[in-house]
């Protein structure tokens, strides 16, 4: 299948590992992966934040980048993201129709129906649980506010992990508590913030796991934030990166160690 | 202009001149039961008895003495004077030397330790009882102020759901929907059973 | 201007200098203080954890809660589509039962009428059941004034008003308090222990704790004339109005006083008996987490010989049309008032009530109070939230409150008259953002602070605001040396 990657405006500038890590396990399961010029954003920050009007044109260019794909063979288009997907699904055709856009809310109505979080288009739409990975660590998965409530990916990210070879899964206690990211929120209410991920990380740190992962680059960079400035060692890792490990290469670039070396 | 005027008119005004059509209500949910009336019995039992409440199951004939038996339990044994029944409730049912509510200002209601009462109708899967203020559950006052309430329910009484049991009530009488004794959860969320109405809440199930 | 914007009607807000919808402090001010109030924050995780199992337990049992949560949407959403003839109906229905309707536009004038009503009676005290409308239009404060005593009666507002406190909870106004804070405030207010001095016999046991109130407020009930309640439903098409309630104060309100004046906002109105049906399921469970609250009193006007004899209703306004005229907005109006939403917030358990400054806290207050009010007085309510969309799942009738925040941030920074630093910076993003050739280059410049980090994995803590904001408690990682786009085009070319 001819694939579209969606880096996110996060990933691709902050924590490029991620998307490279998708890249490779999309490839290694044997699709085609391309990657569209001009995409930036899908527009969230700006939606959640109150600038819905400002949201359009990030909206139109990110309709733009992507119509082009659709239309030369590309079946389905995947972000490592539950946050952005979720704001493709549910918000993008609503800014564009407030705005009296009506054919870009069509077409980007149009593109979400092909757009998939990257546990859902492999569990759902491949029908992959083994994906071939090998990941010889404690880890413990979060579930990402916007990847559980608004696209309900349910325990789709732990059939994905209980998969892979070596790695051994721990329960997060009280997983489906937000980590208090929430995009503007972690500095607009910064001190509300900061309690909430106190909360996780003590949540994080009870499982003794060494990796902490999750479907979301923007909470892993919360929670590992915190994490490294507490120097605690354990590390955020998004879940594309443990997928896109064997043991023939534990992933290209990807990030093993601590968030804080020595 | 009024109030009322200007309000209606502000609702109006919020509303638009071309209304959307009113969106259709669904109701999917159960609004019929099909459990045999032992199951829905059992079931009512259960609620009640999470609630704290005490069910004593009798006969048609033996209302009355199991009335008695649990005042007396209720109360201990120097308490019949203090008994105060729904001025409708059956001869058959009342516990002897109880007294009919007569219509006295309600205020004086509080002065007995207890009430015997029917109900109109009884919820199994939330336990609740339902007084319509008819003579057989008596007015509203009755069935709260004295500190021990016995209600005496039929079997035929027993309805399995929410609404069931709003389907056979009158909407224009005044209902109590009891479902235990008095409570609170308002100290650190934890329930706490009787505060303001009855402490001790004592069912005698007919069947 | 969007099309939609154009042509809404201006409907005039909840009036400033009355009631309770306003805070004095921004959120993040007043969060500040309780975030550090160690206490609060034990009593409270540990009420809202309680309470979190009990609803989850009761809910789960319910194989058609999903069929009763979209009744219960859309009998909301039909009736506020004619809310008009709802109310028109329910006073058609009240008046012919004996019952005597009153509108009020706002506060003030509800807190006037009520006034009015008590004096004509000759009474100077008066009971209260729990009521948030009572609460929000500040009736106990203007009946002072007016020299009327007003005695809360529900267990927790007796803890509030006695220890000279304010609400932080619809369901449990002192869920702030513990068994032993509340313990010290019965024994400095109540005269029963006034009288014992330090001997007196109360312990922090719960049960002890509500026996104290019941013998305080005993006399009370049966002296009692005037009665003031709200509601939580009035059925248009019987007249029948409803208060939901656990403890017993409420039906010693609605039944032993000679005059009933019960205060409900426009918005509670539904149109059918049946309705309820579907209420009366999902209120109980989602508040207290029980199968059905203890007592559910239900009346239609005046009954001979049984309860009040003389009934008035207050219908308020109060800024419940001006959310009306919202359509993304006016969802709010569909609250029942459960909480659910408040004991599941992450923002609420840490930050705690009165942080919001309003009688409605928690996600759905942080909706609605801006709504009344005009989103500029409430300002920074709509982004005290992490958008986690706990809140949306829990509600009864499905409100879908992190979208309603979203929608209420937007009219915030449209209101804006002049331009923020905040603005230029999200307006300058957008148009990098929507042009291919200016992101490439502020994701290059974002590059550049990597060389702020020394080589280190972190940049600095200490960077200048807004990133401050972030670095004081987390660190940020450095920025890699190239972005994924620019590798995968140097690696693959395309």
């Amino acid at each position: 299948m001819k694939v579209a990657l969606f880096a996110t405006c996060l990933v691709d500038t902050m924590v490029p590992q991620v998307a490279t890590a998708t890249a490779v396990l999309l490839e290694r399961l044997g699709h085609d992966v391309v990657v569209p010029p001009g995409q930036s954003c899908c527009g969230q920050m700006h939606v959640n934040t109150g600038y819905r009007r400002e949201a359009v044109p990030i909206v139109a260019n990110h309709v733009r980048a992507f119509a082009g794909a659709l239309s030369s063979g590309v079946e389905a288009i995947v972000a490592p993201s539950g946050s952005c997907v979720a704001s493709i699904h549910h918000q993008q055709a609503m800014v564009a129709r407030r705005a009296g856009d009506h054919a870009l809310a069509d077409d980007a109505a149009a593109l979400a129906d092909r757009t998939y979080e990257l546990s859902q288009f492999l569990v759902d739409v491949l029908g992959v649980t083994d994906v071939g990975a090998y990941y010889p660590h404690r880890v413990t998965y979060h579930p990402t506010c916007h990847s559980l409530r608004m696209l309900r990916v349910g325990d789709r990210p732990l059939q994905l992990l209980r998969a892979v070879r070596g790695l051994d899964l721990v329960e997060l206690p009280a997983a489906d508590q937000c980590c208090g990211f929430g995009g503007t929120f972690a500095v607009k209410n910064a001190e509300t913030s900061t309690a909430m991920l106190t909360d996780k990380m003590a949540n994080v740190l009870s499982t003794h796991a060494e990796v902490c992962t999750a479907g979301d680059a923007s909470c892993l960079m919360h929670i590992g934030g915190g994490l490294s400035r507490l120097r605690a060692g354990t590390r955020t890792v998004h879940l594309a990166e443990i997928l896109a490990s064997t043991e023939e290469a534990v992933t290209p670039r990807q990030s093993t160690s601590p968030a804080v070396p020595r | 202009m009024s109030a009322r005027e200007e309000i209606l008119g502000r609702i109006r005004t919020a509303l638009g001149e071309h209304r959307a059509p009113v969106p259709d209500i669904v109701r999917g949910y159960r609004t019929a039961d099909g459990r045999p009336t032992t199951e829905l019995l059992d079931v009512l039992v259960d609620r009640l008895e999470d609630y704290k409440a005490t069910v004593v199951r009798c006969l048609a004939d033996e209302v009355a003495g199991t009335v008695a038996t649990a005042l007396q339990a209720a109360l201990g044994a120097h308490s019949h004077g203090d008994v105060v029944v729904a001025p409708g409730l059956p001869a058959e049912w009342r516990p002897d030397g109880a007294v009919e509510d007569d219509g006295r200002p309600a205020v004086a209601l509080a002065e007995h330790a207890a009430t015997v009462t029917g109900v109109t109708v009884a919820v199994a899967d939330t336990g609740t009882l339902v007084l319509d203020g008819s003579p057989r559950c008596g007015r509203r006052a009755l069935s709260l102020l004295p500190d021990c309430l016995v209600c005496v329910v039929t079997s035929d009484q027993v309805v399995g759901g929410v609404p069931e049991g709003l389907a056979r009530l009158d909407p224009r009488a005044p209902l109590t929907l009891i479902s235990g004794p008095s409570a609170t959860s308002d100290i650190e969320l934890q329930r706490v059973e009787g505060v303001h109405g009855p402490r001790t809440l004592v069912v005698v199930l007919v069947t | 201007m969007s099309a939609v914007d154009l042509g809404m009607p201006s409907l005039p807000h909840a009036p400033r200098g009355v009631g309770h919808l306003r805070g004095d402090r921004s959120f993040p001010d007043a969060a500040r203080e309780s975030l550090r109030d160690g206490q609060l924050r034990a009593n409270l995780g540990h009420a809202t954890s309680t309470i979190r199992a009990k609803r989850k337990a009761v809910v789960d049992e319910v194989p058609d809660w999903a069929e009763l949560r979209e009744a219960g949407r859309a009998i909301k959403a039909a009736t506020m589509a004619r809310l008009d003839e709802h109310l028109v109906a329910l006073e058609e229905q009240v008046t012919a039962r004996g019952g005597t309707v009153h509108w009020a536009r706002d506060a003030e004038e509800a807190n006037e009428i009520v006034i009015r009503l008590v004096q004509a009676t000759g009474t100077d005290e008066v009971v209260k059941v729990k009521s948030m409308a009572t609460q929000e239009i500040g009736l106990n404060e203007a009946l002072e004034a007016a020299g009327i005593a007003a005695h809360e009666t529900d267990l927790a507002e007796l803890i509030v008003q006695l220890g000279e406190d304010t609400p932080s909870h619809i369901l449990v106004p002192a869920i702030h308090k513990n068994r032993a804070e509340i313990r010290e405030i019965f024994l400095r207010t109540m005269p029963q222990f006034q009288e014992q001095g330090v001997d007196a016999d109360l312990t922090d046991e719960p049960r002890r704790l509500a026996m104290a109130a019941r013998a305080h407020l005993r006399e009370r009930f049966l002296r009692a004339r005037v009665a003031i309640s709200g509601a939580n439903f009035a059925v248009a098409e019987t007249g029948t109005l409803a208060v939901v309630e656990s403890e017993g104060n409420g039906r010693m309100c609605l039944t032993l006083p000679r005059t009933l004046i019960t205060v409900m906002g426009i918005e509670k109105v539904v149109p059918t008996w049946r309705d309820l049906e579907v209420f009366l399921q999902l209120l109980p469970r989602s508040s207290t987490g029980e199968r059905m609250n203890p007592y559910t009193s239900l009346w239609a006007g005046v009954t001979p010989g049984d309860g009040p004899q003389e009934f008035h209703l207050v219908l308020v306004d109060n800024g419940r049309t001006a959310v009306l005229a919202d359509e993304v907005g006016r969802a709010a109006l569909h609250c029942i008032r459960c909480s659910a939403c408040l004991n599941v917030c992450p923002v609420y358990e840490r930050a705690g009530g009165h942080a919001y400054g309003s009688v409605y806290p928690g996600p759905i207050g942080a909706v609605l109070s801006p709504q009344l009010t005009g989103v500029e007085d409430n300002a920074s309510l709509p982004y005290a939230s992490s958008l986690c969309g706990a809140c949306y799942d829990v509600c009864p009738v499905a409100i879908d409150i992190p979208s309603i925040l979203v929608h209420l941030r937007a009219e915030h920074v449209e209101a804006q008259e002049r331009t923020t630093p905040e603005a230029v910076a999200f307006r300058a993003l957008a148009k990098a953002m929507s042009t291919p050739r200016l992101w490439r280059l502020a994701q290059r410049a974002a590059g550049l602070g990597r060389l702020l980090s020394r080589g280190k994995p972190t940049l600095p803590a200490a960077l200048p605001p807004p990133a401050s904001k972030w670095t004081r408690t987390r660190d940020l990682p450095t920025p890699p040396r190239e972005t994924f786009t620019q590798q995968w085009v140097r690696e693959r070319g395309r």
